[in-house]
């Protein structure tokens, strides 16, 4: 899942002025984050009009990063569109992007910042999974990921500063090649970690490959 | 024969070897590595330039072997894989090799959120092991890393690697001194050590797998220069072991400067009479100028 952080409020409203505006939120990710679903849509409305600020109008898109489904829900809501000046997208960059293709008149404003690719590990607690590299290799790593989940990436075992199986960098998150090397290690399979692994390949990673 | 390096050629010759780093300065005067390369002169066999250690900016360890190559003393240039893509390392490699410099150490390096500037993004496009292996192959066979071809000039790097014998997980330390080997590690310098017993432990088992016939390990120490060093590099330096005993000795001595000396000294005298280690790197942190008397008293010297 693409998991999101809303903005701070005030950061939002200086961004949205005084402006009338209308309010977009996500039924897919966003909601599952309690980022942009119908309840933070609504609250984002209640909180904005306290501010004095008009709200137009509100949707939830279904999901936001789905262009001709964006369109066809998005028609349905024209005159409120066309009466806004802003356009808070409660979103992630996707959404938010989207969004802006279909309406072209007033400002897209992001009212989420976007995290990565991750697990919803407890309400509200995510958890980095994915770097969308284009070349999964977990299967190398008992099913683990080193390219997202350690900080350095590193594909032929840890580094030197993992400490009770904490990572270095971070001591709230698990070194995930002490993860690695328990699981394989379970699984009798800790010949796979002696195998040098290759630099990768990131002509396949979504820093080339742009369209599919 | 014909040697890479003075480092290669005195580790070759089963002399035990001394390697001392020196830290480039945070700034753009070379007198400060002049200065410290007059200090460790004649102190030891080749002297390693740290590549912005600890994520801090500092002059680059390219230029600062070069002033060293200009004194006469020979550098192990260290670089690590945070900063630089693979193609900006091979084309480090290469410079380095056209400026003299014969051994260099090959780091994943620290990680960027310890260092001066946090917001900055890391690279780490391949890790220590894929260098090393990318070195040996430009200087072995002709090619880069992509297979390309080198059209004129092979590198002739004598190729180093770090260790830490006491990171986690444990067992599986020497497994990857195992791969530096492989990837195509000449000699290895490791982590500083202050666990004497955990690191026999490791050597125990580099000897019963012959590892130590394939590679030329260089044990660390660092002499404590104060009780804050020591609980900075105790608590906050991942990877760094000091026992209690240790720290206990640097929290009840008067002279806790004097106090680091001697631990470093027995620690030598301990390490040199490991079967297996071939040489002793010193990282004095910010204390170049103790590097001659801790060699001298330990019986190194005159340097081959």
């Amino acid at each position: 899942m693409i998991i999101t952080k809303q903005k701070d409020f005030n950061e939002l409203l200086s961004s949205i002025g005084k402006e009338p505006i209308f309010i977009i939120g996500c039924s897919e990710c966003a909601t599952m984050c309690h980022t942009g679903g119908e309840k933070e849509v609504l609250e984002m409305k209640g909180a904005l009009e306290d501010k004095n600020i008009l709200v137009t109008g509100w949707v939830i898109l279904e999901p936001a990063c789905h262009l001709q489904n964006d369109k066809r829900i998005l028609r349905k809501y024209k005159d409120e569109v066309n009466k806004a000046n802003k356009i808070l997208v409660l979103a992630c960059g996707n959404g938010i992007q989207t969004v802006s293709e279909i309406i072209e008149n007033a400002d897209v404003i992001a009212g989420n910042d976007t995290l990565f690719l991750g697990e919803i590990k407890h309400a509200n607690e995510f958890e980095k999974r994915c770097n969308m590299c284009g070349d999964c290799i977990e299967d190398l790593f008992g099913g683990f990921c080193p390219v997202s989940r350690c900080p350095k990436s590193m594909l032929n075992g840890p580094c030197g500063g993992s400490i009770d199986g904490k990572c270095e960098v971070d001591s709230n998150i698990d070194c995930v090649w002490d993860l690695i090397y328990k699981r394989l290690k379970e699984k009798k399979q800790l010949q796979l970690l002696k195998i040098i692994q290759e630099p990768k390949d990131w002509s396949k990673s979504t820093e080339t490959r742009r369209v599919l | 024969m014909n040697y890479r390096s003075n480092l290669e050629q005195v580790l070759s010759k089963g002399k035990f070897a001394v390697t001392a780093e020196i830290g480039p300065p945070k700034g753009s005067d070379p007198d400060k590595i002049t200065q410290k390369g007059e200090i460790t002169k004649g102190c030891a066999d080749a002297f390693n330039v740290t590549d912005n250690q600890t994520a801090v900016v500092r002059m680059s360890s390219m230029a600062s072997s070069c002033i060293l190559l200009k004194m006469g003393l020979e550098p192990v240039m260290q670089i690590t894989c945070r900063d630089r893509n693979r193609i900006a390392l091979q084309s480090d490699v290469l410079g380095a090799s056209a400026i003299g410099i014969k051994n260099i150490l090959c780091i994943t390096g620290d990680h960027q959120s310890f260092g001066n500037h946090p917001e900055s993004k890391g690279v780490y496009d391949i890790d220590s092991i894929q260098f090393i292996q990318a070195i040996k192959n430009m200087r072995d066979m002709g090619v880069f890393q992509s297979g390309d071809k080198i059209l004129s000039g092979k590198p002739d790097i004598f190729i180093g690697a770090a260790a830490n014998p006491f990171a986690d997980p444990y067992e599986f330390r020497v497994d990857h001194l195992e791969k530096k080997i492989e990837a195509g590690a000449n000699f290895i310098q490791t982590q500083s050590i202050f666990n004497v017993n955990k690191f026999n432990i490791w050597m125990d088992e580099v000897r019963s797998r012959g590892l130590d016939r394939k590679v030329h390990i260089i044990a660390g120490v660092t002499p404590l220069k104060s009780l804050k060093m020591t609980d900075r590099m105790r608590f906050h330096v991942p990877g760094v072991d000091i026992p209690e005993h240790v720290a206990n000795r640097m929290k009840n001595s008067g002279d806790p400067k004097r106090e680091g000396y001697e631990i470093a000294l027995e620690l030598i005298n301990d390490i040199k009479k490991i079967k297996g280690v071939h040489g002793l790197h010193i990282t004095a942190l910010f204390w170049e100028d103790i590097i001659p008397s801790l060699v001298r008293e330990s019986g190194f010297l005159p340097r081959p």
